[in-house]
């Protein structure tokens, strides 16, 4: 929820950064109550007291994000860009020129890159202040964040559980407010999951929509860079930061229209489908009981909501773990001790450099993904596995298109689940996979989607899932901006000041 | 189901080693995961193309300008071992 009725500033001078969106750090910067030090500093300041227990930050570059911000400060406020000074939060998956991007794996530590990512560029030109580098799952393989190299983040709700994944220090970053917003990719439902556990807003653009130049790359034909905010107005403004065709990116095309500033607060004359194999059984009972709600919402803001089958989503998983795992086999051989990252200290032999490099720079579920692509991609068994996988996908995007032709957009929870405890799922690899059910046939068909709190159960978010046609994001958001007037989550986490430990 | 010779074989592809303890686990997971993802096999896909992009996209080209890349000093800067702007690699088998 935007909250423009908390000033953000003391009577002392002092910034408050716990309930600011994006906007509102746009506003207090544009009539000059701060500056972009002091807001900055403010943000520092929380990281320092809160990230103890929170785990959300890799790296934190107070020196760079205090200078860039000063750089701000010295032009005249009436000659700046309208989100300069605006700090932000970034997945580490991103590449940003002079800073340290690890992908949370052992195999990219200390690797500087020389480049900024295409949306990293955008967002430098545009005067946004880079706090730092956020954790996520090694190479963003995971739900949960559990598989990070380094750290393992909480749920700002409840410490003893997960954030989600694989964006999950910046779901958590953003619910702790140790940003305002913040940079995520999205696979598998890396955006979205997290955001629904962590109970702030998260979008997957439409595949193409934002360039993939400077991220690095899992399953190239899935992964699309995306926003958590707070709320649905700071996800439409940083999607059009981000958003646009890239000439370094040859599958990027830009969105066809800006998302705008979402306004609508109706839903008159729109149809909405209950995906009828997310409900019932799919989800547990709490889940379910503030979908119900959701969807009373969508009626009560005169919407219609209609359940609607897509037999083929039940196959989603089982498409994915084979083209994701596939595509990253492939994408993951370029990391080989040559280049950049880790080498191995002795070896006789350029195989055995290679594979001790891999071997000791890789975690579990990285190589167990590695395992199971290079196994589906291998002689004689590429068509019975790729091959299908690849026309199931094909089945799914048709069903999607034939939902489409009947409902403006499609609805269901984001996680079959709230957050889970820590530990809980790391023994069963194909139990963690299944936090990622109702989100997966949405990668695979190239929709954009976002997650939006819905309530709670038993204290910890529940996110609504909304689904719209390609290309759809600038009416997805508005209708999604409705809902969220309508459902008055409260999204601020109770999270405590925490010492570093 | 996987077969320990299978296990071995893939390891090998992917540049990977393995010790005992991790094959016997790494077996029975990839053989979990691999029954899992074989439900495929029972849907009748023919007729229908296999999806590699979901954007249908074609010929995307741009004018033949010159861009200043990295230079090699960039270029070169992350490498794990680099004599004269060139990456040094251990023998070849």
């Amino acid at each position: 929820m935007s909250c423009t009725d908390h000033e953000g500033v003391t009577a002392g001078g002092a910034v408050d950064v716990t309930f600011l969106t994006a906007h509102d750090c746009r506003a207090l910067l544009a009539d000059g109550s701060v500056s972009a030090v002091e807001l900055t500093q403010a943000y520092l300041d929380r990281i320092a007291v809160v990230d103890g227990g929170v785990h959300a930050y890799l790296s934190v570059d107070a020196a760079g994000a205090l200078a860039a911000a000063a750089a701000v400060d010295a032009k005249p406020r009436g000659g700046r860009k309208p989100w300069e000074g605006v700090p932000i939060g970034l997945k580490d998956v991103l590449c940003v020129k002079g800073m340290e991007t690890t992908c949370a794996s052992r195999i990219l530590k200390g690797y500087v890159p020389p480049y900024d990512a295409t949306v990293i560029a955008k967002l430098r030109d545009e005067g946004l202040i880079f706090l730092g580098k956020l954790n996520m799952d090694e190479f963003a393989m995971g739900s949960s964040t559990e598989n990070s190299a380094f750290q393992v983040t909480r749920n700002p709700w409840d410490t003893d559980r997960v954030p989600g994944g694989s964006s999950g220090g910046s779901a958590a970053c953003v619910a702790a407010s140790l940003a305002p917003w913040a940079l995520g990719t999205d696979t598998g439902g890396s955006i979205r999951q997290p955001a629904s556990l962590c109970g702030v807003v998260g979008m997957k653009p439409t595949y193409g929509a934002v360039s993939r130049y400077g991220l690095i790359a899992f399953a190239s034909s899935l992964d699309q860079v995306g926003p958590l905010t707070r709320d649905v107005r700071d996800a439409a403004a940083l999607l059009d930061l981000i958003a646009g065709r890239d000439p370094r990116d040859c599958t990027s095309t830009g969105l066809t229209e800006p998302a705008g500033v979402p306004g609508r607060d109706d839903l008159e004359g729109l149809r909405f489908g209950v995906i009828k194999e997310y409900i019932g059984s799919a989800c547990e009972p709490g889940v379910l009981e503030i979908f119900d709600a959701a969807v009373d919402a969508v009626g009560a803001l005169g919407g219609v909501c209609e359940e609607v089958s897509l037999p083929s989503v039940v196959r989603g998983i089982a498409a994915y773990y084979i083209i994701a795992p596939s595509e990253a086999s492939s994408n993951l051989a370029r990391f080989d001790g040559v280049r950049y990252g880790h080498r191995t200290a002795q070896s006789e032999d350029l195989y055995e450099m290679y594979v001790r490099t891999r071997s000791e720079g890789f975690g579990d579920e990285v190589k167990r993904r590695i395992m199971i692509g290079t196994y589906a991609l291998s002689a004689g068994y590429y068509d019975a596995y790729y091959g299908q996988a690849q026309r199931t996908r094909t089945l799914i995007i048709k069903d999607f298109e034939k939902a489409f032709s009947r409902f403006d957009y499609l609805i269901s929870p984001t996680s079959p689940t709230v957050a889970f405890k820590v530990g809980e799922r790391m023994a069963d690899p194909l139990a963690m996979y299944f936090s990622d059910l109702c989100t997966i046939p949405v990668n695979l068909a190239a929709l954009p989607a976002l997650s939006i709190p819905a309530g709670f159960s038993g204290g910890l978010p529940v996110g609504l899932q909304i689904i719209g046609p390609h290309y759809g994001e600038r009416g997805l958001l508005g209708a999604a901006h409705a809902l969220e007037q309508r459902l008055a989550v409260d999204v601020v986490a109770p999270v405590q000041p925490a010492v570093a430990s | 189901m996987i077969s320990r010779e299978e296990v071995d074989h893939v390891a090998r592809l992917a540049r990977l080693h393995f010790e005992e303890d991790e094959l016997v686990r790494l077996q029975a997971e990839l053989g979990q995961i691999i029954d899992y993802v074989k439900q495929l096999s029972e849907l009748d896909l023919s007729g229908l193309d296999p999806t590699s992009h979901a954007v249908p996209l074609k010929n995307v080209l741009r004018a033949d300008e010159p861009i200043t890349g990295l230079s090699q000093a960039e270029a070169v800067a992350n490498g794990p071992r680099v004599e004269k702007g060139q990456f040094v690699v251990p023998r070849i088998g």
